[in-house]
């Protein structure tokens, strides 16, 4: 095939990418519906699920009332009874209203009830500051859930980790909850049109590199890789891993890359104290502790609500200048006897 | 309603199977042979037989910390159960959930739950499944008058009438909410009350009658099976032992007169006279049942006793589903 005949690839935002997963997967399997929020005729507030109810009717793009619990629960329920669920926390923060459903029960059930039950339940939810929502509406909580025995968790940085990963969890026969950033949602890139899926557990590097790991999930990784590409004109060389799902973490991806470039940087919009990089930071030294010659270091959001103020939210989330500043100081730090 | 001599036999079988299995387990508590909480169903059978005799296997029900008596009415193995009371890995769940998490998903029993309040939304979504399935089957979701001050049970209860979903809520009314008497911790006096403020019908019912709770069930499936949305059951009842363990008197906070004057009403008891007068089940046939079910106790008493504990390595067995497996 010569250049002239090469199709162009098709590159859509990631809320169609995501939309497109649903709609396919929706086609594919009878049992798969969408419950929540907005979700019908409106299409979710970020559009997210828009034109879903006109194609497959009411009964399987459901509204329900503002009811966190419930709408888990109709999840949890209808899961454990043998549908495929699709339920739609409208933002992250109020998973906090779920917890019980999403913790004690999509969580539990399995091991509690000696592993007879199967909860294909796929959360989905839309996380991440930056649009002056203030500290009820931007969070990242994604540590919290990835605490929980029982559950999987997923935070797509691309259009097609989007479409992918998504895919994967509806597919998944456990309670996965997908994080939509929604700053990034107009984020367009390369989608293939047919069915595809992103395998949950498995890193992606994102841009090879020799001199320093720097992990980072979500929109982290845009804000990564504008750092990495900064620093590439100081001459180092940063290899970027985007995890893409949480829990379970591909551990052996990021130890790989650590003992090679020796240095760690972990990154993420949560606040720092008690976050992934924490867990990360970890198990890195735990399986690569002779291979670092600097701590593994963290740039995250410092320890305090998200604020509203676009002058004050601007300090508050991790740019591709503090990536590139926290990346120069574990450079920077002398090596061991040196 | 005239109920049938097999429907009657079914209810006294399904309530002495509880009595029987609950005294049980109380004895076994007593001697410090079970682990952890033990919340005993003794006083309340009538609700849990007189339900689920109006129900099929195919049908759901959640259930509560007080589960027992909800899977042994739903025609729950003894042996699994006591297996699972002492933790052994034949029990229901392989000793991993105990007490407060025991369920048979082929019985449609999705399960005791240890937060209170917490099965209400399940059963909206076992209802949900009902619906989108198409089959008939209904949802039921049993819960104690303290969960009907818990938000899961206000959620629960809107979203399954505003989407109109097979599902019948059932209210068992010990008036009192683990250690407080229920006037404290409500305005209201009748837990129906509620029910007008979702859209749903309210039907109150003597907890100590197994017949009115079974009739008032069956209209309620009925209305359920018949796309016509959720009803409120609730059934006045009493709890004749603590909210855990084996104490039934000289509690703190609740006189012993007014247990002595429920156990004067005693659902089992008052079933039994209906039935001799009635010529169905003279007092002789009824003590063969109750010797015969005494001795699956026994069975399953031994069966657990007998059976192994779990081995170390299944700690981590069952923490997730292998996707595609056992589809």
């Amino acid at each position: 095939m010569s250049a002239a005949e090469t199709p162009e690839p098709r590159v859509l935002p990631q809320v169609m990418a995501f939309n497109e997963a649903v709609r396919q997967c929706m086609r594919e399997d009878p049992d798969v519906f969408v419950a929540g929020e907005d979700v019908g005729a409106f299409g979710g507030v970020f559009g997210t699920f828009a034109g879903l109810q006109k194609e497959f009717g009411e009964d399987r793009v459901v509204d329900t009332p503002i009811s966190e619990q419930a709408i888990v629960g109709l999840g949890v329920g209808s899961a454990v009874t043998g549908l495929r669920p699709i339920v739609d926390l409208m933002f992250m923060d109020f998973v906090c209203v779920a917890m019980d459903q999403i913790v004690n029960q999509a969580a539990k059930l399995k091991y509690m009830f000696g592993g007879t039950a199967r909860i294909p339940l796929t959360i989905t939810t839309g996380g991440g500051a930056g649009l002056s929502a203030a500290a009820q509406h931007s969070q990242s909580l994604e540590a919290m859930l990835c605490h929980i025995p029982g559950l999987k968790v997923v935070c797509p940085s691309s259009a097609y980790d989007m479409k992918g990963l998504m895919v994967s969890c509806i597919r998944e026969d456990n309670p996965t909850i997908l994080v939509k950033n929604k700053r990034m949602l107009g984020d367009a890139g390369e989608v293939p049109e047919e069915l595809y899926a992103v395998p949950l557990g498995q890193a992606n590097v994102v841009r090879p590199g020799s001199d320093v790991t720097v992990v980072a999930y979500g929109r982290m990784v845009s804000e990564a890789t504008k750092a990495a590409e900064r620093l590439a004109d100081e001459g180092i060389d940063c290899e970027i891993i985007d995890p893409r799902t949480l829990q379970p973490l591909d551990t052996d991806t990021i130890v790989a890359s650590a003992r090679r470039t020796n240095r760690v940087v972990v990154v993420h919009e949560a606040v720092r104290f008690g976050g992934l990089g924490a867990e990360i930071a970890a198990q890195v030294q735990e399986e690569a502790f002779d291979h670092l010659d600097a701590p593994v270091a963290r740039v995250a959001a410092p320890f305090s609500p998200v604020p509203f103020s676009p002058a004050l939210e601007g300090h508050y989330i991790p740019d591709a200048k503090r990536i590139a500043a926290g990346i120069r100081d574990t450079l920077d730090r002398p090596q061991p006897g040196g | 309603m005239e109920l049938s001599a097999d429907t009657l036999k079914d209810l006294h079988r399904r309530m002495v199977r509880i009595r029987l299995f609950e005294e049980a387990a109380g004895r076994l508590a007593e001697a410090n042979k079970l682990p952890g909480f033990l919340h005993l169903y003794v006083g309340q059978e009538a609700v849990a037989a007189g339900v689920c005799v109006a129900l099929t296997d195919r049908d759901h029900i959640t259930s509560t910390h007080r589960g027992h008596g909800h899977l042994v009415a739903k025609g729950g193995d003894f042996n699994r159960m006591m297996a699972e009371l002492m933790g052994k890995a034949t029990g229901y769940c392989k000793g991993k959930g105990g007490s407060m998490h025991i369920s048979d998903l082929e019985l449609g029993m999705l399960g005791a739950n240890g937060i209170v309040g917490a099965g209400a939304p399940i059963a909206v979504g076992a209802a949900f499944t009902d619906r989108y399935r198409g089959e008939g089957n209904v949802a039921v979701a049993f819960f104690g008058d303290g969960a009907t001050n818990i938000g899961a049970f206000h959620e629960a209860a809107n979203m399954a009438c505003a989407l109109r979903l097979p599902c019948v809520f059932v209210c068992e009314n010990n008036e009192y909410g683990e250690f407080t008497p229920r006037h404290k911790t409500m305005a209201i006096t009748d837990i129906i009350d509620r029910a007008a403020g979702y859209g749903m019908p309210g039907v109150m019912v003597d907890g100590m009658d197994a017949v009115a709770v079974h009739e008032a069930a069956v209209e309620s499936v009925a209305r359920a099976r018949a796309g016509e949305g959720p009803s409120l059951i609730e059934a006045k009842t009493y709890r004749y032992y603590n909210h855990h363990g084996v104490q039934n008197l000289g509690l703190k906070y609740r006189p012993d007169e007014e247990v002595e004057q429920w156990k004067q009403r005693d659902a089992i008891e008052g079933l039994e006279r209906r039935l001799a007068e009635a010529g169905v089940l003279s007092s002789d046939e009824a003590a063969e049942v109750w010797a015969a079910i005494g001795a699956d106790v026994e069975a399953a008493i031994t069966f657990a006793e007998e059976s192994p504990l779990p081995e170390p390595d299944s700690l981590l067995v069952d923490v997730y589903s292998v996707t595609g497996e056992d589809r």
